[in-house]
């Protein structure tokens, strides 16, 4: 590989996806900026408990392989993600496994010294590596010692607390951003041959998420004014196991079901015992009743509709209230110590120990699916005809190499639509369509910044044609300059603004936002209450005009980052709302009470949001997704009868 | 029909000592920037049940008043995951240092009109309010080459097989998430504003701990000797004068003493065998 360290490479964002991307692209012999909100060690990644998906010898020996892996999450995907990156990333993931493990992960060990697996939702197999129950934070601290080693060698450059603002596009390509560094609020340009947006998801929309404060989904939506779309935005992941809140939602991972753990309800409405006193036969376990064959790991949408159901539309919670058990306390100590990670967060933040009392949980906002809309060049996998029967343990179609999902190093892979911007990692629509399951998004963000880094030193060394260097200085004072602009404008609306007024203070917006994206947007979707919600951000984005900034500091103003972003997920929440309202079916996550058939003729179909500079708004359109790998088939996960009725969507239609 | 998945925070069990629906006082050491003076501002709050330090924040953040009534900028802190993961919000609370979203109030303050301080960490450069800059720990990172090296991503095959015992002893190594806590609570350890001094002060047990983590690797040992030449040098395992107080604020519970010792030896079977040309 030719060493052009003329060439620079910008990264936004320091988890899992960015460091991943930092690590290959600087490998590859380009130099660096790496831009975070935080200092990269502190990113989002951190948070990320259960594990990570591969294939491995002892799954494939009992009939797994990374076909099954692939199968899988495109079924748990509800057949809307894109086939052939996903395809790729399960070739991979094995790969990555052994990568991660050379750079010193502590994943757990078996006896012999082998890396340990536990069950995750949507398989039957174990295939899910771990470290204890806080594996994102292992794996990305492994990458961010690899960034550091590789910025003590000059080769990478961190600009940590710097805020990203725009991308700077000419004639259709971009060059470079503009960021603002959030301690001296300077703000200014830097170049760049290739920009690569590694910012996560927009949890902060829904107010109360799972997700850090930093993950308010800004970068994307900046990148989607530029004229970058969207694809799926109505595709968000509602946890169903979470811990509430005053100030967020705390996610208690799978792995504890994957270790054994039981959700269950006292089958006695109202039932004043302590759930020690109830007897089994008075415990209704309604995820094992209902799905005899996956049980409690059934997929994150079909477990969180089932939970909100029961307390919902049964008045089966615990008290009565919106909770469900989630039961680990059958279970040995060497299990409970595998899970230490999740359980002292329960401990410490509800003061009960799970060891000993059933924990008390309800789902919440934990993933966007959806994110800026990405593009691919097929690899060599193209069978004559797709497969279409999911059945969990068969062979692969072609033995356990079938061949590759992407073209490695095409310039296009986890590109944008703008030229020169990618999008790796959880702000990638591609891999996990209507439904994420368990385990896959440390997957997906790792082999975003490794496989698709290639297409980015490719596309730096061998498409671009002029280099960043070269360019008049134009393009960037013009964008400096709007950001500036919007700089002075919120600045000064803190002296001229009225401070008292409710209507125009930027926490009160953002609260309403939270609470309205949270009613309209999330378990249950109906037409009437999608507009209504759309209305209310109509409201909410006219009321954002006369914002009222808290702070004039020109040093360090956190309300004007904060006052910014709430701009910027005003209207990615409206392209949400709009997708969700259009999406005239029920496909995984997305789950619509008046449309409660999956409706592939219509709608098995990319969701493709576009901004328009002119209204300010967003347009929504389907695209036909390429499904020439699997065919769609009904996606029961072998639901039973006998526990159907209140949720009918968890069902397909076609079953 | 019900669409929302609100849940009331305030149903949730709380300890039994704390007095529902009580108004208590946070009080916050502000300074507007490097140089600037330090004030205290008081502000009244209403903690839910189970609510943090964080979420009180935010009631402030809301409508910024002082319990005088005068009102003011809203109060600058540094936040991330708010789950105890990132080490983000580590500020000193009562005069002790910690993450401050896992401080529940129901502890902190039971009673009507108890009182809670809030103070920036005093070992690190105050960039405004409770927001402090540690880059200085990060930088202790690359002095200690906290990693291992790697040939690069190509595929290779897997790493090391690994003892459950050994795995368990990397892990909680593992877990630190570079908060400060230990270097706040460090009498060794003293602020130091310009980066120029920073190799020639203690480095501290958050990195004398990481020094051990990638000693304990097959592959990141290549570098022991590296790690040790620094930790044996100025700034390095002499400067620590056993206080041990590191160990009793670790909010991850690592064995910080355990890690020194054993970094303490192996530079002194390094500096013999330096000595005897090995």
């Amino acid at each position: 590989m030719a060493v052009t360290n003329s060439k620079r490479v910008i990264v936004v964002g320091g988890g899992l996806a960015g460091l991943a991307a930092s690590v290959r692209v600087a490998e590859a012999g380009l130099s660096i900026d790496l831009f975070s909100l935080v200092p990269v060690k502190r990113s989002h990644s951190v948070c990320a408990q259960g594990g990570i998906n591969a294939c491995n010898e002892v799954a494939r020996q009992q009939g797994y392989s990374e076909y099954e892996h692939f199968d899988e999450t495109i079924y748990g995907g509800d057949f809307l993600a894109d086939q052939h990156p996903v395809l790729e990333m399960a070739n991979m993931a094995p790969k990555i496994i052994d990568l991660l493990d050379r750079m010193g992960v502590p994943f757990n060990r078996t006896g012999e010294g082998n890396r340990d697996l536990r069950l995750f939702g949507g398989s039957l197999f174990k295939r899910t590596h771990f470290s204890g129950a806080t594996t994102g934070q292992q794996l990305m601290y492994a990458l961010d010692e690899q960034t550091r080693r590789y910025e003590a060698e000059g080769k990478v450059n961190k600009y940590e607390f710097w805020e990203f603002l725009a991308p700077v596009v000419e004639d259709g390509r971009c060059v470079g951003i503009v960021a603002q560094d959030q301690r001296t609020m300077q703000v200014r340009t830097f170049r760049a041959d290739a920009v690569v947006m590694a910012t996560g998801g927009n949890g902060l929309i829904f107010g109360k998420s799972t997700q850090s404060v930093i993950c308010t989904g800004a970068a994307a939506a900046r990148c989607y004014q530029a004229g970058a779309w969207m694809g799926n935005p109505e595709m968000i992941q509602v946890h169903p196991t979470a811990i509430p809140g005053a100030d967020k939602t705390r996610l208690m991972s799978e792995s504890a079901r994957g270790e054994g753990g039981r959700v269950w309800v006292p089958r006695k409405k109202l039932d004043p015992r302590a759930p020690a006193d109830i007897p089994e036969a008075e415990r209704y376990y309604f995820l094992e009743e209902r799905y005899p064959k996956y049980k409690n790991l059934v997929p994150r949408d079909i477990a969180t509709r089932e939970i909100f159901s029961i307390c919902v539309n049964d008045g089966l919670g615990v008290n009565g209230e919106r909770q469900v058990y989630l039961d680990l306390t059958h279970l040995p100590a060497s299990t409970h110590h595998k899970l230490e990670g999740i359980l002292e967060i329960y401990k410490k933040f509800m003061g009960e120990d799970p060891q000993f009392v059933p924990m008390r949980i309800f789902p919440s906002v934990h993933y966007s699916m959806g994110g800026l809309w990405t593009t691919f060049t097929k690899g060599s996998y193209n069978p004559d005809q797709a497969r279409n029967k999911h059945n969990s343990g068969s062979r692969p179609p072609l033995g356990s190499d079938i061949g590759q999902g992407l073209h490695p190093g095409a310039p296009n892979n986890s590109m944008t639509n703008i030229q020169g911007l990618y999008a790796f990692g959880e702000v990638n629509f591609a891999y996990h369509g209507a439904n994420r399951l368990g385990a896959n998004a440390l997957l997906s963000c790792i082999f975003d910044g490794l496989f698709c880094g290639q297409s980015v030193v490719s596309y730096v060394n061998d498409v671009v044609a002029k280099p960043v260097a070269d360019l008049t200085p134009a393009a960037y004072d013009r964008a400096v300059g709007v950001q500036l602009a919007k700089v002075k404008r919120l600045t000064d609306s803190a002296t001229s603004g009225n401070q008292a007024e409710p209507q125009t203070n930027p926490y009160q917006i953002g609260k309403e936002l939270g609470d309205e994206m949270t009613e309209a947007c999330t378990v249950v979707r109906t037409e009437p209450r999608l507009k209504q919600c759309i209305t209310k951000l109509e409201e909410l984005k006219a009321r954002y005009q006369k914002i009222t900034l808290k702070d004039s500091a020109s040093w360090t103003n956190q309300s004007l980052v904060y006052t910014r972003a709430i701009g910027d997920m005003l209207l990615v929440a409206e392209a949400l709302a709009k997708g969700a309202l259009e999406r005239r079916e029920s496909r995984g996550a997305h789950y619509r009470e008046d449309y409660q058939a999956r409706d592939d003729a219509q709608f098995m179909k990319t969701t493709l949001a576009k901004f328009d500079p002119a209204s300010g708004g967003s347009t929504v359109e389907f695209v036909p997704i390429d499904d020439s790998l699997i065919k769609a088939t009904a996606r029961t996960y072998g639901k039973t009868d006998a526990g159907a009725g209140s949720t009918k969507a968890a069902a397909s239609p076609h079953a | 029909m019900i669409t929302s998945l609100t849940t009331n925070a305030a149903n949730q069990p709380a300890k039994p000592a704390a007095t529902p629906g009580r108004t208590i006082t946070l009080r916050i050491k502000r300074c507007d920037g490097p140089g600037k003076p330090s004030t205290w501002q008081d502000f009244h709050v209403r903690p839910l049940k189970n609510a943090n330090i964080i979420s009180c924040l935010q009631q402030v953040a809301l409508n910024p008043v002082t319990t005088d009534g005068q009102r003011v900028a809203p109060v600058v802190w540094d936040s991330g995951c708010l789950e105890e993961v990132c080490g983000s919000c580590t500020m000193v609370i009562n005069g002790k240092v910690r993450q401050s979203c896992s401080c529940l109030l129901d502890d902190y303050a039971p009673n009507e009109g108890d009182v809670v301080t809030l103070e920036p960490m005093t070992k690190f450069p105050v960039v405004r309010d409770l927001w402090v800059d540690r880059s200085r720990v990060f930088h202790a990172l690359k002095r200690v080459k906290a990693w291992v090296p790697i040939d690069g991503t190509y595929n290779l095959g897997a790493g090391p097989k690994e003892t459950p015992a050994n795995q368990e002893t990397r892990y909680v190594l593992s877990t630190c998430m570079s908060c400060g806590c230990c270097l706040e609570a460090c009498p060794q350890f003293n602020m130091e504003e310009q980066p120029k001094d920073w190799d020639q002060a203690f480095i501290g047990a958050h990195a004398i701990s990481q020094a051990r983590l990638f000693n304990l690797h097959p592959t990141g040992a290549q570098l022991e000797r590296e790690r040790l030449e620094v930790l044996g040098g100025v700034g390095g395992i002499n400067d620590c004068g056993n206080a041990q107080n590191c160990v009793k604020v670790c909010p991850k519970k690592i064995p910080l003493t355990e890690s020194i010792a054993a970094i303490g030896r192996a530079v002194t079977i390094h500096k013999v065998k330096q000595f005897f040309g090995r």
